[in-house]
């Protein structure tokens, strides 16, 4: 694997072919924030909050950099105007589906972000997959799936696999950024389990 | 039908079907195209089928079902050669007649000619009717001279000389640095040059390889690529093959959008019928090339004419797209190197072998060459498919081909680029057709939608129509797009209800920016230009809206109400019946009154209101007047 | 649909996952919509979770999970469509089927669809009764076609 040389933040970054901007950044200890990157799971590249200005053979673009390869002589910038108002933006758009999450709360901290400037949504979920993507890559399990798309795209559970797969496992409970997935995965025990009335007179399974 | 092994076994097939032709022989040809279909035209093949066996005529008179002739509003089309008489909205009752009086006697028969709507003059000769005469068809041509059902139609016409010439007497280099010397550009948006895009994947490491046909042909308003593909699908299969030879193929993929049922047909014809000539197979002419294709389908999802989407889909994923770096050209199709492109991007490619570079050269401006076809529709006389070379002013396509706005309307703007693009006002409507001019002017080529809008079309609602397709069409997978869309949909939704406020529009660009800024695909990233554009040229129009609660084009359902003026009305009982809200009262001698909390806006009043009365007003940003009092409504 | 149909059409693509958006689409062309248990099956004979199967019957447009009505009416909603008042004919279609767009009756009578272009775009606006095309409609004609359908709606 050949080395490749690039600048970020004004830091020289010696870095190894194939890797990721983010990737490299975080081998010279410059943070760049993620919300849908996860060690264990393939580069996504869904929330975008890492979006970073790079200028290779003399012109600047904005990319992702959980996916973007580096490149030898590139310049990456973590932080700028321009990077700090996209930041602030989405951030926004994301706190207007989980107003309470923890983790929008803190970024929106640094980049000013106000939770309140669009309108209440009434999905919980932001999206990042983490859950579906830990669940199919780590777990190979499948059991919580997308749905649909464009402005109605969510996630769920697939209640068959749901209910072999999930009582014991939950581990994709805590990577989720908001509390989206364990009321998804609460509706769909609630469909799991047999109704109150049909239970009668069986002992075994109460 | 017999294998077809060498070049010279295909000359001697064409000589022989060409002999058999006489070009002075009576020809009756009908369009048999998608919007010709919705016309009636299979009912008008019947009644020439019946008509020429009645009159005694089927052994003299050919008879000849072609793919999209482009004219399509004035469907069904007919044209009798070789003298090119074309008959227009041709129904089954007229065949006996054409067949008894222009096959027979040669006479003309007067109301089925083209009426130009301007002047009121008849015109006889299809090559002469403005929408054609002022088009160059070098491409869509093959579309009125050939069967798509038959290939010995496309032989008679020249069809296989340029996979002849690629096989035998080209390198793959050389198909290469031909096409990069023609400086061919992606037909399908962004009009990257398709010679470099065939040198990444030839030059990309790996033994397996691939072609696709993108004919997943989503953005509404434009279907040259359905006509190309049901008129001619040999010639976008020649094409591909050339390219495969090129880049080192031997396996091709058409993406063909489920809603265009006739071109899968078709195209199933096509392949079926060039495997059995042993023009698609093992070792093709004898010349050692193997090339096979197959058709998949689409299952609807506009995002998939991104070509990372269609990929995914092909592979039997949702059509979400990816990253790129990695290109398609090197990691495309279950991760081997593949070539993407267009219907008519591959359409070109037999014309640029067989003519030469130099040829194509010569068509154009300096950065776009060759020909571009447009749907040219809306609120246009003449609508259908135009073939113009690139260069040609977009006035001279609306005014010259298009015959201009119907009506006493005036134009407004027209679209280009679908979804992607953008509004051009009358300003600027000698701006040319070349990828980069209309870029500049803030719309796109994209793939060669052109829809004409009059003074009736809201451009505020238009930004909101587009916006609402890309929220229902976008994957969904990355936050600036899904959410970016969502939210500028939620504020242009608002303000053609009246509901927006001043701070809006800024917030309309800062979203915008986000949008085209962070968007992972090309859908996100100029998602935002209907609004930008329609911001830049049409900003008093979202002022109207915002400060005064009015509609300039008197179109925003909110915003509008519908009014039967007292002093015009001669209570005709029109509007009453046509209304479906049952909104209008009416009755013998009555003033009519419409009953503004029935009314849903629908403008049948308007449209069934005789012209010479005028009596119903649409209104906007104004308070609608009290309804006439019970006893002054008695009529004399 | 009997599972045996399902096999036949699965065994038609050999049985390769890749075939799945094809596999579907033939079932969606026979049946009008994808029941669970025939879901189930592909999932079962294409070696495909059902987690990808529900994201490809909810993504791709044609797929309907539910049963379509006797009468499929679908408008298009392209932009040569729009500009020649395509919204107001869908609100037409809405109002006399009682039916919304992307939704069928309980009594299954009519399903009413938007279609994003259906590339006739000459005749706009268009819409699409039963498989049959009517261009340059308007609400009072449209009002006509759907009440000439042979239906209990009325």
């Amino acid at each position: 694997m050949s080395e490749i040389l690039l600048q970020i933040d004004g830091k020289k970054v010696t870095a190894k072919e194939g890797m990721t901007i983010l990737e490299a950044a975080r081998s010279v200890g410059v943070s760049i924030p993620t919300l849908c990157d996860h060690e264990k799971l393939a580069p996504y590249g869904a929330c975008r909050v890492c979006t970073v200005e790079a200028d290779a053979r003399g012109t600047t673009n904005l990319v992702a950099a959980c996916l973007q390869p580096v490149e030898n002589d590139l310049v990456v910038r973590t932080r700028s105007e321009k990077v700090d108002k996209i930041r602030k933006v989405l951030l926004e758009q994301m706190l207007a589906h989980a107003p309470d999450s923890e983790e929008l709360q803190e970024l929106a901290q640094v980049y000013g972000a106000d939770k309140d400037r669009f309108e209440a949504e009434s999905s919980f979920c932001i999206l990042c997959g983490l859950c579906v993507r830990y669940c199919a890559e780590v777990k190979k399990k499948h059991a919580v799936g997308f749905f649909d798309r464009g402005a109605k795209r969510e996630i769920d559970f697939i209640p068959e696999v749901a209910i072999r797969e999930c009582w014991d496992c939950k581990e994709c409970f805590p990577l989720c950024p908001t509390s989206a997935l364990q009321a998804a995965y609460v509706l769909t025990e609630a469909l799991m389990s047999p109704p109150a009335s049909s239970t009668k007179g069986c002992n075994s399974c109460g | 039908m017999p294998r077809i092994n060498s070049s010279a076994e295909l000359d001697a097939l064409r000589q022989e079907i060409l002999s058999q032709r006489d070009p002075d022989q009576p020809c009756l040809t009908l369009c048999s195209g998608s919007a010709c279909h919705a016309t009636g035209c299979g009912k008008v093949a019947a009644a020439i089928e019946e008509e020429m066996e009645s009159q005694g005529v089927a052994d003299d008179v050919h008879f000849r079902r072609t793919g999209c002739h482009g004219f399509c509003e004035q469907g069904p089309i007919v044209v009798i050669y070789p003298e090119g008489i074309c008959y227009l909205k041709v129904k089954p009752e007229d065949i006996a007649e054409i067949i008894s009086e222009t096959i027979k006697e040669k006479k003309i028969i007067e109301r089925l000619l083209y009426v130009d709507p301007n002047s009121g003059e008849n015109t006889t000769l299809e090559e002469d009717i403005p929408f054609y005469k002022n088009q160059e068809r070098l491409v869509l041509g093959f579309n009125l001279k050939i069967d798509p059902k038959s290939l010995e139609d496309y032989l008679a016409v020249g069809g296989y000389q340029a996979l002849v010439k690629t096989l035998f007497e080209m390198t793959p280099e050389q198909v290469v640095g031909e096409v990069k010397d023609a400086n061919l550009r992606g037909r399908g948006g962004a009009g990257f040059p398709s010679g470099v895009k065939w040198d990444f994947a030839r030059k990309a490491p790996g033994d397996k390889k691939y072609v696709v046909v993108n004919c997943d042909e989503g953005d509404p308003g434009a279907y040259m690529d359905r006509s190309l593909m049901e008129g001619n699908p040999y010639g976008v299969l020649e094409g591909l093959m050339i390219g495969a030879y090129a880049i080192g193929s031997n396996e091709g993929y058409v993406y063909v959008r489920q809603e265009y049922p006739l071109a899968v047909d078709n195209l199933e014809i096509a392949i079926k019928k060039a495997e059995d000539y042993g023009l698609l197979g093992q070792d093709i002419l004898g010349s050692g090339f193997d090339f096979t294709v197959k058709v998949h389908r689409g299952a609807g999802a506009f995002i998939c004419g991104e070509e990372t989407s269609l990929l995914k889909s092909l592979e039997g994923l949702p059509g979400e797209p990816n990253a790129r770096p990695p290109f398609p050209a090197t990691k495309g199709l279950w991760g081997k190197p593949t070539n993407i492109n267009n219907v008519e991007t591959w359409s070109n490619i037999p014309l640029i072998i067989s003519k030469g570079a130099d040829f194509f050269n010569s068509i154009g401006t300096e950065k776009s060459k060759g020909t571009k076809i447009f749907s040219l529709v809306g609120k246009v006389n003449n609508t259908g498919l135009v073939e113009v070379p690139m260069g040609a002013t977009l006035r001279d396509i609306i005014y010259k081909i298009g015959g201009g706005v119907p009506g006493e309307k005036k134009f407004k703007a027209v679209q280009t680029g679908g979804p992607s693009g953008g509004c051009i006002p009358e300003n600027l409507l000698d701006t040319k057709v070349d990828f980069d001019e209309l870029t500049q002017a803030g719309a796109m080529m994209g793939s060669g939608g052109m829809i004409v809008m009059d003074e009736d079309t809201c451009l505020v609602d238009l930004a909101r129509y587009f916006l609402a397709f890309l929220s229902d069409e976008s994957c969904g997978k990355c936050n600036p797009c899904r959410e970016g869309i969502r939210q500028m949909l939620k504020i242009l939704t608002n303000i053609t209800k009246g509901l927006g406020t001043e701070s809006d529009l800024e917030l309309l660009l800062e979203l915008a920016e986000t949008t085209k800024g962070a968007s992972l695909c090309a859908l996100g990233k100029t998602a935002p230009n209907p609004v930008l554009s329609t911001l830049r040229y049409f900003k008093d129009e979202y002022e109207a809206h915002i400060k005064e609660q009015r509609c300039p084009a008197l179109s925003c359902k909110a915003l509008i109400a519908f009014y039967i003026e007292p002093d015009k009305c001669k209570a005709c009982g029109a509007c009453f019946k046509q209304c479906p809200a049952e909104a209008i009262e009416g009755g013998k001698k009555r003033i009519h009154v419409i009953d503004q909390d029935k009314c849903t806006r629908c403008g049948s009043c308007v449209d069934a209101c005789p012209k010479a009365f005028g009596a119903v007003k649409v209104m906007s940003g104004e308070p609608v007047p009290v309804a006439i009092a019970e006893e002054a409504r008695n009529l004399g | 649909m009997d599972i045996g149909t399902v096999d036949q059409i699965i065994d038609k693509h050999h049985g390769e996952a890749s075939s799945l958006i094809q596999v579907l689409l033939e079932i969606q062309r026979q049946n009008k919509w994808l029941p669970k248990t025939v879901l189930t099956r592909v999932s079962e004979k294409l070696d495909v979770p059902m987690s990808q199967i529900q994201h490809i019957t909810t993504f791709y447009k044609t797929f309907s999970l539910v049963p379509k009505g006797r009468h499929e009416v679908h408008v298009c909603m392209g932009t040569a469509c729009h500009v020649r008042g395509a919204e107001r004919i869908l609100d037409t279609v809405e109002e006399v089927t009682g039916v919304k767009s992307g939704e069928t009756d309980p009594d299954l009578n009519f399903s009413v669809e938007t279609v994003n272009c259906l590339g006739c775009c000459a005749l706009g606006p268009v819409i699409v009764v039963d498989g049959e095309y009517h261009g340059n409609v308007e609400p009072a004609e449209t009002v006509e076609v759907l009440k000439n359908c042979d239906c209990s709606c009325e």
